[in-house]
């Protein structure tokens, strides 16, 4: 049996700084996913909400916050929080109620407002916090992906230049990106030119933090086949695996891995593991993909995950880049949307809008991102405490 | 300077001396795993449900398995130098712990300095003086 489900409508709030309530940001992009699926708000019998943080009650219970914006019509739902991949699980619990036949379907949304300034840990003396404890040392986002990089540049020879390539390509892709907040056409010079943060991060090859909201209907294939649109973008994996012991990466916000000193534990890289379990689940191979969605939070990162998502050996990644074969009209596009580059992260929204992208692109309304006949996508995220995820779409 | 009294400023992360310092985990009694900061309650191997374990000192020497720079003034909880002094960080592999620790690297070392691969041992150095004494941290310090 199948475990495809269908998705039948996408929207997106773009996203930019404005500060304003997270949920007409929600709001707006799900009317949009609503309209594109072409169906009514109260045909919807399951509202799953990805959760903000930041925005107290109303954001913890964002699918019933989301469902009563929309208007109450006696729909299910669901919260799901899980860092950069929360937006996929709640994608995952209405393919499940989907898949076991409790609902034909489900209104998925996220998104987030942002704070202005720095997201200081609580104060006083709490070195049972491993937040405050690295802040205490000195330790913050830009270290651990600069960490990351460095490791590149040491071990595989990758150059600064390599990652402002990164950067100028999403710039060059996110340039039309309607949805985008940063429209400007970056140059290797201006990346150079910019403020270094961690070295060897400068402030170009670093996101930032956005407001922005995404959407997604998503049905049955029985369902999507009455409303004649059996041939509409299919979700064919959702892989939301946790690490395995011990984790080789050190992982924000943590100040030390775990360890691989007892006997029959290996060394795992929690990245690498993400998509292994979405290509089995979907039947396909890295060889099958037409384009991709990867979380640049540096654009050193995006390299990371050409290897994690096995488009190359482990080394080879800035290869790829030099060469163009990640940017349009090479082989392998990634982040045609422009990535988190030109959008900054809004977490609860970012997984979403991953897969937004991705069914533009497979149903051929990218406009001038479109990459020619893309049949599968796949998105790759990784946040905070073991969460992450990948999910593949076709047609 | 002043004579003011020195304590660490995570106080039971390490030893105090200041000839060779070390970090203070634990480690497991049944399957051998290490932790820092310590653990003393659930072993988090799959394999292994022990609760019994062993304050011990980790390895003071290890191989640099990344490093990098803070260029800005981190927020609050770190208490910053006036003006701030830009400060390198590496994460550090230890090999008999199979475990890598993040520390700042001592000061008047920069990036340029560091390499993947290179030895470094743990020393103690300020990371910040309150009124009442001076808070002192690990850090790592490339092996001459």
């Amino acid at each position: 049996m199948s475990n495809d489900i269908a998705i039948l409508g996408v929207g997106m709030h773009p996203w930019g700084k404005w500060g304003n309530n997270f949920v007409e940001y929600g709001v707006h992009a799900a009317r949009a996913a609503i309209a594109d699926a072409g169906i009514d708000w109260k045909d919807v019998g399951f509202v799953s909400g990805a959760a903000t943080m930041r925005n107290g009650y109303p954001g913890y219970v964002a699918g019933a916050t989301f469902a009563q914006a929309l208007g109450w019509q006696g729909a299910e739902v669901n919260t799901s929080y899980a860092a950069c991949a929360s937006g996929s699980q709640a994608l995952a619990a209405a393919r499940t109620k989907i898949l076991s036949g409790e609902c034909e379907v489900a209104l998925v949304v996220g998104a987030d407002t942002t704070p202005k300034g720095f997201l200081a840990p609580a104060k006083g003396y709490r070195p049972e916090d491993p937040d405050w404890v690295r802040f205490y040392l000195g330790i913050t986002n830009p270290t651990y992906f600069a960490l990351y990089a460095r490791r590149r540049m040491d071990v595989y020879g990758d150059t600064e230049e390599d990652f402002g390539l990164v950067k100028v390509k999403n710039s060059e892709h996110g340039f039309t990106n309607p949805n985008a907040r940063y429209k400007k056409k970056f140059t290797l010079d201006d990346v150079a030119q910019s403020a270094m943060v961690a070295d060897p991060l400068r402030l170009l090859n670093v996101c930032a933090t956005s407001d922005g909201g995404a959407a997604m209907i998503v049905c049955s294939m029985d369902y999507a086949k009455k409303m004649g649109k059996g041939d509409a973008v299919k979700v064919a994996a959702i892989s939301t695996v946790t690490p395995t012991f011990a984790s080789e990466v050190v992982e924000m916000p943590d100040i030390s891995t775990d360890s691989a000193a007892a006997a029959g534990v290996e060394a795992h890289r929690f990245r690498a593991s993400l998509p292994v379990k979405a290509y089995e689940e979907a039947g396909i191979g890295p060889e099958d993909v037409s384009v991709a969605e990867v979380y640049d939070l540096s654009s050193a990162l995006e390299l990371d995950w050409y290897e994690d998502l096995q488009f190359c050996k482990r080394g080879e990644a800035a290869q790829l880049v030099r060469e163009g074969v990640t940017k349009l009209g090479g082989r392998l596009p990634v982040n045609t949307s422009g990535g988190l580059a030109c959008f900054g992260e809004a977490v609860p929204a970012q997984a979403l809008a991953q897969v937004c992208e991705l069914t533009w692109q497979l149903r051929g309304q990218a406009g001038d991102r479109q990459v020619d006949n893309a049949k599968v996508g796949i998105t790759a995220n990784q946040g905070l405490f073991g969460h992450g995820s990948s999910v593949i779409v076709k047609r | 300077m002043s004579a003011k009294p020195v304590n660490a400023a995570i106080e039971g992360w390490h030893t105090l001396n200041t000839d060779k310092p070390q970090l203070l985990g634990s480690r497991c009694d049944s399957c051998g795993t290490y932790y820092f900061p310590k653990m003393l309650k659930y072993c988090r191997n799959p394999g292994c449900d022990s609760s019994d374990f062993s304050e011990v000192p980790l390895s003071r020497t290890g191989k640099i398995w990344s490093y990098t720079n803070a260029c800005y003034k981190p927020p609050e909880p770190f208490v910053a130098d006036d003006p701030f002094v830009p400060y390198a960080i590496a994460a550090v592999e230890l090999a008999e712990e199979q475990m890598i620790v993040l520390g700042q690297v001592i000061k008047g070392v920069d990036v340029d300095q560091l390499k993947v691969g290179m030895d470094v041992e743990l020393v103690l150095e300020t990371l910040h003086e309150t009124e009442e004494d001076t808070k002192v941290t690990w850090k790592w310090k490339p092996v001459a």
